[in-house]
């Protein structure tokens, strides 16, 4: 099947300073794709830059499409219509989403107004059918309520209500759940889990929770300083990680379950954009890194086994099933 | 031997905001909880966001005063806040947040911030501050040569090590610790985590360790407390507590940490929404969420009894200490 949405080469760069190197990714339609990577590797500004939602000071360049849309480089007026209409995005920052000054009702119908043209009744009884989808305990009671009267589990639950309104076929959460209780993160896992399967949207989340990624994700990539490390399926990339730094990743979380060892951290630090080692960007931190690795920057390519990687001296690809086991009851807990 | 902290029927109650209609409805952030940290232990405090674990912190150190009950220190009454017998307990026990950065002052050298405490304690001679300080660096993994830079200039982890090097400069019984990983990138957080557990290593140092990641508490604490809206609702050795959690409410916690190769359905969801703090369910406060709630749930507050050696829990559901362990 065709992508739904094709990124090519983008880059982006802040005050001269690049911090996207290239980024090519595609999502299919109905698939649910993960991103991960430390704090500053490029999640977020890779989608806001494919929205056309960075300050007018970043430089950005690539390609973007969707479907039959070249989205790189359109009018404001243009994207304003795909984003929230065809592709919707929940914030990182929820503040920014929901206006504190209007009813949440209200806003609802707006965004129903805007994207789908419904008005009067048409668009109150479509809103409240979101509230209820989303799980707003009397959501004809509360539809007046101003969103400081929302718990903050129901404000994403009413982001994710208002994402929905344009019926998008994708929808890119970036870190949705980050800032709620253990309990009501699951919630929202299941909430998003549930809507993907019947509306059949395609999802992009990004978080830094590789185990709330492995649950709703069916394939993932991991970024590292503004590059793609290592994609591919979720059950392939966590079970077998090939790249240094994704196998890092799962070291460093402790276990729910087992005997209570230090932890394995990923020594030093993620490099400043302005001052990128030469060569490979993990180098400074890898353990299995060599001179090449000083001087030349591996590509990402394909593997057989479907992933792709970038790593010159990647971790051995066939461990056996004992090794698997270790490591699905271990570090993935 | 007596334990290092005990607390008693501690109670904290806020003015609270106003509500819609202009009335102030207060909040009993910490509605009596009594605990107790063992010498060399890490107890770790976990619960639902709201439900008064920082509160808690801040009563243990006497920072925030308590309304009701009693907090001993070492077998001492805690002295007032503000006295200069308070301040002089508190080089012995030390806080730690969440924030870093908000934590250290920007315009000031590391070294000199790590330093601040023995300044004002008056501990030994400038001489012994500055080795004090370089020992200090050493200890949770910060180079000589960072000594000179300044709060911005370093990493996350390197600052909350610097904020963790301070708060053990005058060489502390205890360090309450208020999600001091959870701003942390998952590989910087393990740097911290061991930093932590090397502190345990001697077993001098005794910790409170409040924070919502389980796994962490899982892999750093001795005994576990579980809060739901002000009060404990479970507690007992990390190990036991999290195998075998009783309270409906640390089943569901415990139960709603992600795992790859579990099925989100095979999740314990909970139902409803977390509680208002300010309008406290009657009885039980977990019963409005809770699958197994009945009419004594409604009406009447569980007391935390015995389930199992070490281990308490407040549900009309569970049964005192159980014999044999559910398959
Ligand atoms: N508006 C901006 N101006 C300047 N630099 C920016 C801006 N937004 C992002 N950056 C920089 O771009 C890089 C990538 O940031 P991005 O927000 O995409 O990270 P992220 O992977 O989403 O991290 P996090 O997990 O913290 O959300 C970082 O180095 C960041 O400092
Ligand atoms: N200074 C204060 N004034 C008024 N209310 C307060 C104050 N500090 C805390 N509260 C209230 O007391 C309750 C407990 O808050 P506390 O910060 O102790 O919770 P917590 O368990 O640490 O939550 P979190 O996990 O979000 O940090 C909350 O309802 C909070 O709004
Ligand atoms: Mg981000
Ligand atoms: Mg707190």
């Amino acid at each position: 099947m065709a992508n739904l949405v094709e990124i090519r080469d983008l880059r982006v760069a802040f005050d001269g300073v690049p911090v996207l190197h290239g980024i090519d990714l595609d999502v299919r339609p109905g698939e649910a794709l993960g991103l991960v990577g430390e704090s500053g590797c490029g999640k977020s500004v890779t989608w806001l830059a494919a929205l056309g939602l960075l300050p007018s000071k970043a430089k950005v360049s690539g390609t973007v499409t969707l479907g039959e849309t070249d989205l790189s480089g359109a009018p404001q007026a243009k994207l304003e219509k795909v984003r929230g209409g065809r592709i919707a995005m929940i914030f990182q920052d929820p503040s920014s989403a929901l206006n504190p000054v209007l009813k949440v009702g209200r806003q609802l119908c707006e965004a129903l107004r805007l994207h789908r043209g419904l008005t009067g009744n048409d668009a109150r009884r479509e809103a409240l059918r979101l509230m209820d989808m989303v799980g707003i305990p009397d959501a004809r009671g509360r539809f007046s309520l101003y969103p400081h009267e929302f718990s903050g589990g129901q404000c994403q639950r009413l982001m994710i209500a208002m994402a929905l309104a344009g019926e998008p076929d994708l929808l890119i959460a970036d870190e949705p759940t980050t800032a709620l209780d253990a309990t009501i993160q699951a919630q929202i896992l299941d909430l998003l889990a549930r809507l993907r399967a019947e509306m059949n949207m395609a999802i992009v989340f990004i978080s830094h929770d590789l185990g709330a990624v492995a649950q709703v994700c069916e394939r993932v990539c991991v970024m590292y300083a503004g590059r793609i490390v290592e994609q591919g399926a979720v059950g392939l990339l966590f079970e077998r990680p090939r790249h240094p730094y994704t196998r890092g990743l799962f070291d460093a979380i402790p276990r729910l379950h087992g005997p209570r060892t230090p932890l394995v951290p990923i020594p030093g630090t993620v490099p400043d954009p302005r001052n990128l080692p030469k060569g490979c960007a993990f180098q400074p931190r890898c353990a299995h890194a060599r001179g090449f690795c000083q001087s030349e920057r591996p590509d990402l390519l394909a593997q057989k086994d479907g992933r792709k990687l970038a790593c010159a001296f990647p971790l051995p690809e066939g461990s056996e099933e004992v090794e698997r086991e270790v490591r699905r009851e271990g570090m993935l807990q | 031997m007596s334990p290092l902290l005990e607390a008693n029927d501690l109670v904290r109650v806020y003015a609270g905001r106003k509500g819609l209609f202009g009335k102030a409805v207060p909040v009993r952030a910490v509605d009596g909880v009594s605990l107790r940290v063992n010498r060399g232990e890490t107890l770790g405090i976990v619960g639902e966001s709201g439900s008064g674990k920082s509160t808690l912190g801040r009563l243990l150190l006497g920072v925030d005063p308590a309304q009701g009950g009693t907090v001993q220190f070492d077998g001492q009454q805690l002295p007032e806040a503000g006295t200069q017998a308070w301040r002089a307990l508190r080089a012995r026990m030390q806080m730690v947040y969440q924030d870093p950065l908000a934590a250290l002052d920007r315009r000031l050298t590391i070294a000199t911030q790590i330093r601040e405490p023995l300044d004002i304690h008056r501990v030994g001679t400038p001489e012994q501050r500055e080795a004090r300080v370089a020992e200090l660096m050493r200890a949770v993994g910060l180079r000589p040569d960072q000594a000179g830079r300044y709060p911005h200039e370093l990493s996350g982890g390197q600052r909350q090590r610097v904020v963790i090097a301070r708060a053990l400069a005058t060489d502390p019984d205890l360090l309450v610790c208020d999600e001091p990983v959870s701003a942390l990138d998952v590989s910087i957080q393990a740097q911290v985590v061991n930093l932590l557990r090397e502190l345990q290593g001697d077993g001098r140092l005794s910790m409170v360790f409040i924070s919502h990641d389980l796994k962490v508490v899982r892999n750093l604490c001795d005994r576990v407390a579980v809060m739901y809206l002000g009060r404990i609702v479970e507690e007992g050795p990390s190990e036991e507590l999290f195998a075998n959690p009783q309270h409906p409410y640390t089943q569901a916690l415990i139960s709603s940490v992600p795992e790859p190769g579990r099925a989100l359905d095979s999740r314990v969801i909970l139902q409803g929404e977390p509680p208002n703090p300010a309008r406290r369910p009657s009885g039980c406060a977990f019963h409005p969420r809770c699958a197994r709630a009945t009419d004594i749930c409604r009406g009447q507050v569980p007391d935390l009894i015995p389930v199992a050696p070490g281990q308490t829990a407040a549900c009309h559901h569970v049964t005192g200490a159980r014999a044999t362990r559910a398959a």
